[in-house]
């Protein structure tokens, strides 16, 4: 029972920091509100109540919304606002910036999601691969490969598989989540196999490297030796033992990469048109809509804070020497 | 590697030719030196080598297949991508770099700071570290171009302070176990203060790691560029930038029928990242005594 | 025949610095039933001839340049890959020198057990795989069996952990036990009963042992015969009693005389002196010249190959016969006191 309590101290422990650390980030949006050009009253007020407004209404409902008092109690109010869903309402489209952002949420989840197994069924394989072959011509390949994931820009990428699969062949479609007229769920495997491809591959370099390296810190130690010894064969060594060994790390590692998996999709929706958060992102950020930028913004913050939770949560789960101390 | 304890003679070659040696090994990481080289000459020379200017439009010729006059076409308004491929290439060479030894300082500093003085300038140190390194750098860059307008100079410095952590962890490491060395505890005995000791003692033990990082951040920094770029976000036209120079590649009707506008800025991008890539791991085999 | 025969082994390494030769010619066999302990000074090749024997040198870095191991006049190194899987952790079993490091730290004791009954025993089911494993926890001398089976390694003393690896070993009624230095990362006070618990196991199953140790003093207690290698060659074979009494080479006489002797509690320590040879390029002829005090021309130019020298003996000296008149003390003097 004492190792319960150990670990739910430790996981306490990290959550009050990665609170702490979440608040800040939410003052340093805060102050980007303040930032943006433009009166931060217009992105407060829905859009009809906007238009229709006289002056005296406007400075009615500045006074309302708290933004003639100081810095601190606005930053209180807008915290509370958005704790309670209420985002403000979007300078271009006049709907509200939570009803526009969970309505996107759905699509890029999917993406992520995809993206994300594609790339592990991609980096586990070629990484353990290299790490059995350590030094051969197969290991060189894999690390060319995982270079080039991370080198070769997504968005280039993407452009020549649309035009190998799109344009040349006729394979896949680029654009979209769906085919007008078309709905199930062969048209959205479709749609969305080649972003998710091209996401996936892009994630692959590191989580390959990664696993490679692990593997190899793994077969090399004492205990494979034991197992040989015992007359398992090599199969048996990498899976039952090393491999076992080799993921606990790569585990929290993934989660640590959800991060980056979501600025990968950012740039895929807006090349493949996928209706996904990220798309709305990057068409507020040309359009100068704040609102939806600082929601985007404050969404990511939330990301990034379960990211490392989850990270926290495996690290003690996952190691059993860790689970136990 | 097995366990066997095997009587080796300490190896009579300095640290710098051995490093030297395990580079010329790695026989990719030499030719990528040639591709870089090539890359710089070309955006240093921009001008006399395509004879043309990157900005002049000609409204009559736009998109223009190549040709003897225009080896690589013309762009949506008429200007030469030839020349603008390679004074394209100035910004992400310049951008890259510089960014890259932002990240340097900051990281260098910092960390050799957090190093020697420890206590709570260690644990903020780390933890703004830990800060920044959780956050993806591009959707932070966006978020803030699409509040503060895009910018060469924010992106610049943006990337940099998404990037010091890296080298700050590393230069902390290094100046933790110097602290411990003899010869760094004369000096401070003899009353060297933490200035000194960075330039003296931390910054040559930790050139050799930092250099790799360094070499890996401009790759990146070259990357995130061409993305904002690509976006929008980044460098504006009419300055011409490997990644905005893909903007126009955005409609179906261009990338299939007029390739010379989008295959050459992005096998710029990707060959030249590629090679600062290989450059990096190149050094990172010569100058980490256990090879991976 | 013997069960086990090792004939001119010769393997070596290649590192950033060049060929490391770590076993350079070793010869000798063991016995149905007999201790044999392999005996010598950090890299003279006799973990290295032992892991061999298994095919458990990773070959690259390391080369089995040539030899012969045979095992029932089996030809190990031609052996089909599956043939010699069902002899490791069957017929022959090894227990190794840190079990920290060569337990696997995420498994469960128990499941490593069960794995190396199951890998030879295809037929056991799960149950009454454990149930054997539990039984030989116990005969090993571990307390609660049953419950041990699912704690981890790290939840094992030192001693313990010993006990499961060599209950491991025994699991699946080895004919040969290799055993690795098996007590030397362990506390002098466990040592002896690890010990203990290696020549009950021998009794009781009637294995051949090769038992591979720096000590002296474990040798002294537990071998048949003794085997003293140095840079990678054999220096002497003999049965333990005389080589104690009449050590026929100058390496052995050093090693015996360099022991702290209890009835002579002020006397000096005796050294052997100069340091350990560079396996990279070992000495000429007799690699033990160069700290020899019998050396003379010959042992640079000429390597000296193992001879019989009657009773089961063999040594490689050319000049092995000085020894048997020479009291040791004069051979190494004491070490010039501080």
């Amino acid at each position: 029972m004492e190792h319960l309590q150990l670990m739910g101290a430790y996981i306490l422990r990290r959550l009050l920091i990665n609170l702490l650390v979440f608040a800040l980030i939410t003052v340093a949006i805060f102050m980007l509100v303040h930032a943006a050009p433009g009166d931060p009253v217009k992105m407060m007020i829905p859009p009809d109540q906007l238009n229709s407004g006289s002056a005296a209404f406007i400075a009615a409902k500045r006074h309302e919304l708290g933004l003639d008092q100081s810095v601190f109690l606005q930053y209180w109010h807008w915290l509370d606002n958005a704790v309670h869903g209420n985002l403000g309402y979007s300078l271009v489209s006049g709907r509200s910036v939570t009803s526009l952002l969970s309505e996107r949420i759905g699509p890029t989840i999917e993406l992520m999601g995809v993206g994300l197994a594609l790339s592990l069924l991609i980096a586990f394989p070629l990484g353990i691969i290299a790490a059995v072959r350590r030094n051969t011509a197969v290991d060189y390949a894999a690390t060319v490969v995982s270079l080039g994931s991370v080198s070769i820009p997504a968005f280039f990428l993407a452009l020549l598989a649309i035009y190998v699969l799109t344009l040349r062949f006729q394979l896949l479609p680029s654009a979209g989540m769906s085919t007008p007229g078309a709905s199930g769920l062969i048209d959205l495997l479709r749609h969305l196999l080649l972003p998710a491809l091209i996401l996936g591959f892009g994630n692959s370099g590191p989580f390959m490297r990664y696993i490679r390296s692990s593997m190899i810190s793994e077969l090399g130690s004492d205990y494979v030796r034991t197992a040989e010894a015992k007359g398992a064969g090599p199969i048996r060594v990498v899976v039952r033992h090393t491999l076992r060994n080799a993921l606990i790390p790569v585990l929290t590692i993934i989660a640590l990469s959800l991060p980056g998996v979501l600025a990968g999709a950012v740039v895929i929706e807006k090349v493949f048109a996928w209706p996904g958060m990220g798309q709305l992102a990057v068409s507020s950020v040309q359009q100068q809509d704040y609102s939806v930028i600082i929601g985007f913004a404050l969404i990511i913050a939330i990301l990034v804070l379960l990211s490392n939770l989850v990270a926290d949560l495996l690290y003690t789960v996952a190691d059993p020497r860790v689970r136990l101390r | 590697m097995t366990a066997v304890d095997i009587a080796v003679a300490p190896a009579r070659r300095s640290p710098a030719r051995l490093a030297v040696r395990r580079f010329v090994r790695h026989r990719i990481a030499v030719v990528s030196v040639g591709v870089l080289l090539v890359v710089v000459i070309g955006a240093v020379f921009a001008g006399p080598i395509s004879g043309h200017s990157p900005t002049t439009i000609d409204l009559f010729h736009i998109r223009a297949s190549p040709s003897e006059k225009h080896w690589l076409g013309t762009d949506s308004t008429g200007r030469d991508v030839f020349s603008r491929l390679l004074y394209a290439g100035r910004v992400s060479l310049g951008v890259g770099v510089a960014a890259a030894l932002i990240a340097v300082v900051i990281g260098t500093v910092l960390g050799s700071l957090a190093g020697l003085l420890g206590g709570w300038v260690d644990q903020t140190v780390m933890r703004l570290a830990d800060i920044f390194l959780s956050f993806p750098s591009l959707v932070v860059m966006i978020v803030v171009a699409g509040i503060l307008g895009p910018s060469v100079i924010t992106m610049v410095l943006a990337i940099g302070l998404f990037q010091w952590p890296t080298c700050g962890r590393l230069v902390r490491g290094v100046t933790l176990s110097l602290r411990e060395q003899e010869y760094v505890q004369a000096s401070r005995a003899v009353g060297a203060g933490p200035v000194w000791l960075m330039a003296r003692h931390i910054i040559p033990a930790a050139l050799p790691p930092v250099s790799v990082v360094a070499t890996l951040g401009v790759a990146q920094a070259i990357g995130l560029e061409a993305t904002l770029s690509f976006l929008g976000l980044g460098v504006q036209p009419p300055q011409p930038s490997w990644g905005n120079m893909l903007t126009d590649a955005q409609s179906l009707t261009v990338i299939r029928s007029m390739p010379w506008l989008w295959l050459p800025p992005g096998l710029a991008v990707a060959i030249t990242v590629l090679a600062v890539n290989f450059i990096g791991d190149g050094l990172r085999d010569a100058v980490d005594p256990r090879r991976s | 025949m013997s069960l086990l025969e090792v004939a001119d082994l010769v393997v070596d390494f290649g590192t950033e610095d060049g060929t490391v030769h770590a076993v350079d010619g070793v010869t000798f066999s063991v016995d149905s039933g007999e201790i044999v302990g392999v005996v010598g000074e950090s890299g003279s090749g006799k973990s290295v001839t032992a892991m061999s024997i298994l095919g458990l040198i990773r070959q690259p870095p390391g080369h089995i340049r040539s030899g012969r191991l045979s095992f029932h006049g089996e030809d190990l190194r031609a052996m089909a890959p599956r043939r010699l899987r069902a002899i490791r952790g069957g017929p022959i079993a090894m227990v190794f020198q840190d079990p920290m490091t060569t337990l696997n730290p995420v498994m469960s004791v128990g499941a490593q057990i069960v794995e190396a009954l199951r890998l030879h025993n295809a037929d056991l089911s799960k149950d009454q795989a454990r149930a054997r494993a539990a039984e030989l926890l116990e005969s090993v001398g571990v307390p609660n069996p049953a419950q041990r089976l699912r704690q981890y390694p790290h939840e094992f003393s030192g001693g313990m952990r010993q006990r499961a690896m060599i209950a491991m070993a025994i699991a699946n009624d080895p004919e040969l036990l290799i055993a690795d230095e098996p007590t030397t990362a362990l506390d002098v006070t466990i040592q002896a009963q690890v010990l203990d618990l290696l020549r009950t196991a021998q009794e009781k199953t009637q294995a051949a042992t090769i038992l591979i140790t720096h000590d002296l003093g474990v040798i002294a207690e537990l071998a048949d015969r003794v085997v003293v290698m140095y840079a990678g060659r054999v220096m002497e074979q003999a049965p333990v009693r005389p080589l104690f009494a009449t050590p026929r080479h100058p390496y052995t006489v050093g090693l015996l005389a360099s022991l702290p002797r209890l009835d002579d509690e002020d006397g000096p320590l005796r050294p052997i002196p100069g340091s350990p040879p560079n396996m990279l390029a070992p000495p000429s002829g007799c690699p033990f010249h160069p700290r020899c005090p019998l050396a003379a021309d010959k042992c640079r130019t000429e390597r000296p190959e193992p001879t019989d020298i009657g009773d089961g003996r063999q040594t490689a000296c050319h000049f092995h016969e000085k020894l048997i008149e020479i009291d040791p003390a004069a051979l190494f003097p004491a070490s010039v006191a501080p």
